[in-house]
């Protein structure tokens, strides 16, 4: 088997001496699309930041290419990562398109190759530049932002794509909506992801593995039909929840 | 001698105090700017600090002007008489709205649009430069209008210390029982604070990424 992209070893992560998560051991492989359930406060979000090296783990390690977040350089490594957050984060002061060619221009790309990529990218997630790309956040709706949140993490063509509730703020239709362009994305992209999400039948839609978090654990781990066969208790819970 | 007769017979001398009076004012909030920005943004990352920190600006605050001014005279390399001790007490002054509009301004800055930026991969400077301070630019500026409209009104009694200004003329008058020559110091203080005023809030606005609209 390949390495893998993302992989936990024992990793433990604590606030003021209390486990929030851990000790963890997981591993994405490439394309994957692996879904992390849970309920609030079972460490999803937490999960997804020490990939990105937003944490550090007390203890273990969080290894991403082969290299732990201790040692990448976190800059460097959150550029190759992409990351659309819960309340999406937009940068209320700058336009559409300024917000999704952030990183290239972090990274420094020529002026031309920044604007050919936001346009591209906007029509990717269906707002076409010459419509919203002079737009602020606040004159778009709750889809409408959530759309250009994912082009932001798209931008720089990071190889992984971390997803922290990204559609959480929207209302059911456009959800459903937002979840299926999204999985055809991906799939034509071919990113490793790590979709943090509370809702089971989201992660039904999108899964390629679904890894259940509880009290900082993983309860489960598996494919989307092994979860649905599952006859744990908590799992069998959650997706009547569902 | 009514107002107008004697700010026409003096002309030349209300008009330097004048310019006098905005180099005090310019010099000091540029220096109140120069410390107080910094000064915010540090406290930003040091939280356990704005208490004392804003603390002590507010205590400078309660210091009646007559009294700092008093107090500084006997300082060595800062104090003395002239417009230098004048535009120390002016930082002075100045600092508190300073420091705590750049404080506020920042701190209110959104947690996610934050923790988008660090996942971004946006170096401390990119994060404080691209998005902290162009976040926070209104309300900062709301503190250089308050630390400038003080800084006109406060600046008339440092003609107390030989610092000169428009306050020349209101001493004069008080001395001379003269309500025209009061006035001549007076009212282009006055009209000095309203432009402040208004010409700051313009630039206010303008930095409002809010009242931005699609073009």
């Amino acid at each position: 088997m390949a390495e893998p992209v993302i992989e936990f070893r024992e990793v433990v992560y604590r606030v003021d001496g209390r486990v929030i998560l851990g000790p963890v051991s997981l591993s994405v492989a490439s394309g994957e699309v692996l879904v992390l359930v849970g309920r609030s406060g079972s460490g999803k979000t937490t999960a997804l930041r020490l990939i990105n090296g937003l944490i550090l783990p007390a203890a273990g390690d969080v290894r991403v290419e082969g290299r732990s977040t201790r040692e990448w350089d976190r800059v460097r490594l959150r550029r190759r990562v992409g990351y659309v957050i819960q309340e999406v984060g937009l940068f209320p002061h700058m336009t559409v398109e300024r917000n999704v060619g952030l990183v290239p221009r972090l990274e420094r790309w020529p002026p031309a190759r920044t604007r050919a990529r936001v346009e591209e990218l906007l029509a990717l997630v269906g707002l076409p530049h010459e419509q919203f790309g002079r737009r602020l956040p606040h004159q778009l709706s709750g889809g409408q932002r959530q759309r250009v949140g994912v082009a932001r993490a798209l931008a720089a063509d990071p190889p992984i794509l971390l997803c922290d509730e990204p559609f959480g703020s929207v209302d059911p239709i456009a959800r459903a909506e937002l979840q299926a362009e999204f999985k055809a994305l991906i799939a034509r992209l071919g990113r490793t992801v790590v979709f943090v999400t509370h809702d089971v039948r989201e992660a039904l839609a999108l899964a390629t593995r679904i890894v259940v978090l509880e009290g900082g654990r993983v309860h489960f781990a598996g494919d989307p039909l092994a979860f649905q066969a599952s006859g744990d208790a908590h799992v069998t819970a959650l997706r009547e929840l569902a | 001698m009514n107002f107008f007769e004697y700010v026409a017979a003096n002309r030349a001398e209300v008009l330097y105090n004048t310019v006098e009076h905005i180099g005090l004012v310019a010099a000091s909030c540029g220096l109140a700017i120069a410390i107080g920005l910094p000064l915010g943004v540090l406290l930003t990352r040091r939280p356990g600090l704005s208490g004392p920190v804003i603390g002590f600006a507010n205590v400078v605050q309660t210091i009646p002007s007559l009294a700092l001014f008093g107090f500084l005279i006997p300082l060595p390399i800062i104090g003395g008489i002239g417009a230098r001790t004048a535009i120390v007490a002016l930082v002075l002054y100045g600092l508190l709205p300073l420091i705590r509009n750049t404080y506020t301004g920042i701190s209110s800055v959104d947690p996610a649009v934050r923790e988008a930026a660090r996942g971004m991969g946006m170096t401390d400077w990119q994060l404080l430069w691209m998005v902290e301070l162009r976040l926070a630019a209104p309300v900062i500026l709301a503190g250089v209008r308050i630390a400038a409209v003080w800084g006109v009104g406060i600046g008339t009694i440092a003609a107390a210390i030989g610092a000169g200004g428009l306050g020349e003329f209101i001493f004069r008058g008080v001395a001379m029982v003269n309500n025209a020559v009061i006035l001549a110091g007076a009212v282009p203080a006055a009209l000095l604070a309203l432009a402040a005023d208004g010409g700051l809030h313009l630039v206010e606005r303008a930095l409002d990424w809010r009242r931005r609209t699609a073009a």
